[in-house]
């Protein structure tokens, strides 16, 4: 990657542009090779939800356009493009177009901190976390305003259960990320991972911190509004939620973002938990030289799509919670776990006992 | 310092008008008539009953409010959670204190059924 990246800056040095603007045409080109992949990984995590899904439930799932149906997603897209968008009469013209933008926005914007390997993050920033916390927090205007400018009872009522209960469980994400960053000492991404560097697997956060693991993970399911936190869309009662009036491409806009949130949400679970672009075999003799036992990429990559499979998983699998029951979930168990395993971390940090005997 | 943060604002001008020109390649190649019936609000084939701004229920309005004590907690946990290797046992028992006050809070709201929601 920096062997690319550094044949990119001799490229665009030959063009002999003042320096300002060939270090925004170096990083243009540098977020255009996170944000293409990026689309084709929601493009083609739509199929594996489609495909994956379908077999849990003993159906094949899409198998007509293309091997397997793999070119489905692009026909999805295409068909997506054509389609007319209809704003509905009594809508807010500008802030119903404005919502998308806004959500599409925000779930991007955040790719920009996310360490892909030791050497290639866009913007190695010192409060990455804060930044990642903010932009994942903007999400909820999209939703809101999307709620509102359709001028729609469904949408409306899907805005404002999404919203609080979006609201509800940043606390206790924001309550786990606290435990992460006493384990890391740093908010930035890159030292976080840095910070879990050393033996082996033993290394990584998930091990002493497993409860705000796993808080962490479930209000990730909840942050995207996925099953079986997903009373914001439910199709059976106010049929999607805050996105019921947007069709075409509008909607297209939307479902990019909450994809490109989910992928999100699982690049920081292997961040924040399970060394990043650590390989899990470092340390054993013999496989050390070798491309298993070598930090990059694609041991990332491993990880996060083991992540987005659960994600799958979980909604092939449980019933949906009521929303009483959700709100019970966020406010009263998440919240006293994480409250309480600070509190014994605080200790134990401060007392340097345990993992962080340094 | 700043100069950290310039990939962050491309990003975000690269994104932002990514969803432009989808959005306008959308309007232009999606055409279709218009039509009252078509552009009327969703509501299962009624017409719409009443306005949409309509009252809603308070208790999403008490999450809103819990939700900014507890939000200013975590801001300021987080400093104190990258420097509790500095701030040692001092900065543990003055976090204790705050932590203990809002400890204190919650479960006041819990006693008083804040957190209910039915």
């Amino acid at each position: 990657m920096t062997a690319l990246i550094d044949l990119l800056d001799r490229l665009i040095g030959v063009i002999g542009l003042p320096e300002f603007l060939h270090y925004v045409v170096l990083t243009s080109i540098k977020i255009v090779l996170v944000l293409v992949p990026l689309i084709i990984a929601v493009a083609y995590f739509t199929y594996a939800e489609r495909k994956i899904i379908g077999y849990i439930q003993n159906r094949l799932g899409p198998n007509r356009v293309g091997w397997y149906g793999l070119l489905q997603p692009f026909a999805d897209t295409l068909k997506m493009l054509l389609k007319e968008i209809v704003v509905p009469s009594n809508a807010s013209p500008f802030l119903f177009f404005l919502a998308p933008l806004l959500s599409l926005m925000a779930a991007f914007a955040v790719w920009a901190v996310v360490p892909f390997s030791e050497n290639f993050v866009i913007a190695d920033i010192d409060a990455g976390l804060l930044y990642v916390l903010a932009l994942t927090s903007m999400g909820v205007y999209g939703v809101i305003i999307a709620g509102w400018a359709s001028n729609s009872k469904y949408a409306f009522l899907g805005a404002m259960r999404s919203a609080a209960q979006i609201v509800a469980y940043e606390i206790a994400m924001g309550f786990a990320l606290v435990g992460v960053l006493m384990a890391g000492g740093s908010l930035n991404l890159s030292a976080i991972v840095l910070a879990q560097e050393g033996t082996s697997v033993l290394g990584w956060f998930v091990w002493p911190l497993f409860p705000l693991f796993m808080v962490y993970f479930i209000s990730g399911l909840a942050e995207t509004n996925r099953a079986p936190f997903d009373v914001a869309e439910g199709e059976s009662e106010i049929v999607a939620g805050f996105h019921v009036e947007y069709s075409g491409i509008a909607f297209g806009l939307f479902f990019l973002a909450e994809y490109a949130n989910m992928i999100l949400i699982t690049a920081l679970t292997v961040i924040f938990f399970f060394g990043g672009w650590m390989s899990p075999f470092a340390g054993i003799p013999g496989l050390d030289g070798t491309f298993i036992g070598q930090s990059s990429f694609f041991w990332m990559a491993i990880k996060m799509a083991f992540f987005m499979f659960c994600f799958l998983w979980a909604r092939a699998t449980f019933p949906r919670y009521r929303y009483d029951q959700i709100m019970r979930l966020g406010w009263k168990v998440f919240l006293p776990v994480t409250i309480v395993w600070i509190a014994v971390e605080g200790v134990m940090v401060a007392a340097q006992i345990g993992p962080w005997a340094a | 310092m700043l100069a950290t943060y310039a990939p962050v604002l491309i990003f975000m001008v690269i994104s932002g008008g990514l969803g432009l020109v989808l959005l306008f390649i959308g309007l232009a190649l999606g055409k279709g008539q218009k039509d009252p019936e078509k552009t009327s609000p969703y509501e299962c084939g009624f017409e719409a009953f009443e306005d949409t701004r309509m009252r809603f229920d308070v208790r999403y309005y008490l999450v809103a409010i819990l939700f900014i004590i507890f939000d200013l907690e975590i801001a300021f946990l987080f400093p104190w959670a990258i420097s509790l290797d500095q701030v040692g046992l001092f900065g543990l028992v003055a976090m204790g204190i705050f932590l203990a006050i809002l400890v204190v809070g919650f479960v006041y709201e819990w006693r008083k059924g804040a957190l209910e929601w039915d």
